[in-house]
């Protein structure tokens, strides 16, 4: 790491009266009368400069996500339409969410379950494998198709909801009927984004798609930093093949940029479940085709009104991505 | 050592990469069709979108959508330009500020000492597994209440508690060796001259990891138009974007327009990253959660 011009240094020559007063402070560690109440001081002045730099941070965090999420539990309790002050009506939304609410059990926790399964896991694999594959290769082709990867999770979201729309679109006229007409394969056009059937395997594949992100990026570099004698003492001790390697030294010696990735995949594979709606431009999606649990809170939270119940579901969600993150921290956390 | 020592990284091209070319050049395609097929349709002139049977690539490129798209208004009478303006306004804010907190709070959490520091940091780990979509519900009341409805400051605060930037600067910093800023200290200098004079220029990548991050938060949001703006004249482009798609189906004189302004909306995601990506991947390195 190059070491920027530290002009410090200089400033201080001009003003040598600090010097001898902080020299004193760092190295006064013994407790004489006077020096105490001066290191108490400094402590506190420690304390209040430390607070300058964390406090932005901090109030932001706090009014955006900590009271967010406590607000949310609050109000999980209640019966809220936003007109009318919360009534409390203890665990009545987790009762009814679990046993009256017929489509979140027939249609939304299936369809979150099988799409968290797909585009998570896949998901996850593939970004390690093209990680992997493009350390392969020198640098210069590495930086193009790294950027040619990436690319789609840069609009992944409404951008690209468009173009993959005009591509899906319903008419004979949108460009994949007409290709699928052309080859014989459907004989007449599909209204992919409105189609319960289809609806779920493109959410699907657009969102593999565009699940190259920042996880991707920083396993590539976990994967470029590995350190080359661990390979070729590894070739030493008699491993064989490339999948030996990977197994057995290349992901132990990232761990951390795996749980990184991992981390990344859930949080990015919950928010990619909008894109059902985007595509079918519809909330509900037809037939429920394509809802999962985030359309499922808009749907009762911003279209309903249903305040309460709309963040029994939200915490149920938080809950769901905190125990998938755990269990990758099971996966690739380092214990100590 | 070279009996069959790694090829990972490797200095030049070699004929046994072929394999690996083969794979990734057939996934990229896949990845960029898309893409091409954006630039494409936003340059089509009028009779190549109703062409039938429709072809993907553009024969004659013309700038018409892009003209017509500027002069458009939505439904509401908004020209669009004004969302343009509301959303460069909101995502320099956003990438500025997000930029300088996290900053400041990297630094805190890696250098300084002070009560609930681990607290804080652990703190901040979990809510990297947050999803702010989630918690929409309560934020909106928390924005009613601090009056921030309707204002640019609605869009722009929220977007700021990013924990995943805060993250990644901290782990950055803590590669600053604390002698140098040891040095510095005894010769005088207070937190902030440290912070401004070794601090900041040596986290610049980063920074720059950061600011694409923030980036691309502020440009393709569109949750705090929907729900914190009642003011059609304060919503984004990426907000008009979501609009346009519903009208979609079956529109093909629309769909030129929208894949324009898909462009826009792409374009500048893909500048800001040629530019910094070889400090992204070098930020990355340090990324690492354990």
């Amino acid at each position: 790491m190059s070491l920027p011009d530290v002009s410090v240094q200089r400033e201080e020559e001009s003003n040598p009266a600090v010097l001898p007063k902080q020299a004193g402070a760092s190295e006064g560690k013994r407790p004489t009368l006077g020096k105490a109440t001066f290191l108490q001081k400094k402590k506190w002045r420690e304390e209040g400069s430390a607070m300058v730099f964390i406090g932005p941070f901090l109030i932001l965090f706090i009014l955006f996500i900590v009271i967010p999420v406590i607000a949310a539990i609050g109000l999980s309790f209640t019966y809220f339409n936003t007109v009318e002050a919360p009534k409390f009506i203890g665990l009545q939304n987790y009762v009814n969410l679990l046993t009256q609410d017929n489509v979140f059990m027939m249609y939304v926790l299936p369809n979150t379950i099988k799409f968290s399964l797909i585009v998570g896991p896949i998901g996850y694999a593939l970004s390690f494998w093209l990680a992997w594959l493009l350390a392969q290769i020198p640098k210069k082709s590495r930086t193009v198709l790294t950027l040619v990867i990436y690319s789609p999770s840069m609009t992944a979201g409404i951008a690209m909801a468009v173009v993959w729309l005009i591509i899906f679109s319903g008419d004979s006229a949108g460009y994949l009927n007409s290709m699928l007409l052309k080859l014989g394969l459907i004989y007449e056009p599909v209204q992919w984004t409105q189609s319960p059937d289809y609806l779920m395997p493109i959410m699907v594949v657009v969102s593999l798609w565009g699940s190259m992100g920042v996880g991707f990026l920083a396993m590539l570099a976990g994967i470029l930093n590995v350190d080359k004698e661990l390979y070729e003492a590894a070739y030493i001790d008699g491993i064989k093949s490339r999948l030996q390697e990977v197994f057995y030294i290349t992901i132990p010696s990232m761990k951390p940029q795996m749980l990184f990735g991992a981390v990344m995949a859930v949080v990015g594979t919950v928010q990619a479940g909008v894109i059902g709606v985007q595509l079918s431009g519809a909330n509900p999606t037809p037939q429920y085709a394509g809802q999962l649990i985030i359309n499922h809170i808009d749907d009762y939270g911003f279209i309903r009104y249903e305040m309460g119940y709309a963040s029994a579901i939200s915490v149920i969600l938080l809950l769901i991505v905190y125990l998938f993150s755990k269990l990758c921290w099971r996966l690739f956390g380092e214990k100590d | 050592m070279s009996i069959k020592s790694t090829k990972i990284n490797p200095d030049k091209f070699h004929i046994s990469q072929w394999k690996f070319y083969v794979i990734l050049l057939a996934l990229s395609t896949f990845m960029i069709l898309p893409i091409i097929f954006m630039f494409s349709q936003a340059l089509k002139p009028m009779d190549e979108l109703f062409l039938y049977p429709p072809r993907f690539l553009v024969h004659k490129p013309t700038m018409e959508n892009f003209g017509d798209l500027m002069s458009q208004t939505s439904t509401t009478l908004v020209p669009i330009t004004r969302y343009l303006f509301n959303s460069v306004i909101i995502t320099g804010s956003v990438v500025l500020l997000t930029c300088l907190v996290s900053a400041m709070a990297g630094f805190a959490l890696s250098k300084k000492n002070f009560m609930m520091k681990k607290v804080i940091f652990e703190a901040n780990i979990i809510a990297m597994m947050f999803v702010p979509a989630a918690v929409m519900i309560p934020r909106y009341f928390i924005i009613e209440t601090l009056g921030l409805t309707d204002t640019f400051l609605g869009h722009i605060l929220p977007l700021l508690a990013l924990p995943v930037s805060v993250f990644l600067v901290k782990q950055f910093v803590d590669q600053i060796p604390d002698s140098l800023l040891d040095a510095a200290s005894i010769d005088g200098a207070n937190d902030f001259v440290l912070f401004r004079k070794i601090i900041f220029p040596m986290i610049m990548p980063a920074l720059a990891t950061v600011a694409i991050l923030a980036f691309q938060l502020a440009w393709n949001n569109i949750e705090t138009s929907v729900i914190f703006m009642n003011d059609e004249n304060l919503k984004t482009f990426a907000f008009y974007m979501n609009t346009l798609t519903s009208k979609l189906e079956n529109n093909v004189a629309g769909q030129g327009m929208a894949a324009a302004a898909g462009l826009i909306m792409f374009i500048p995601n893909l500048i800001i990253f040629i530019f910094m990506q070889s400090k992204v991947i070098n930020t990355m390195a340090h990324s690492g959660l354990k």
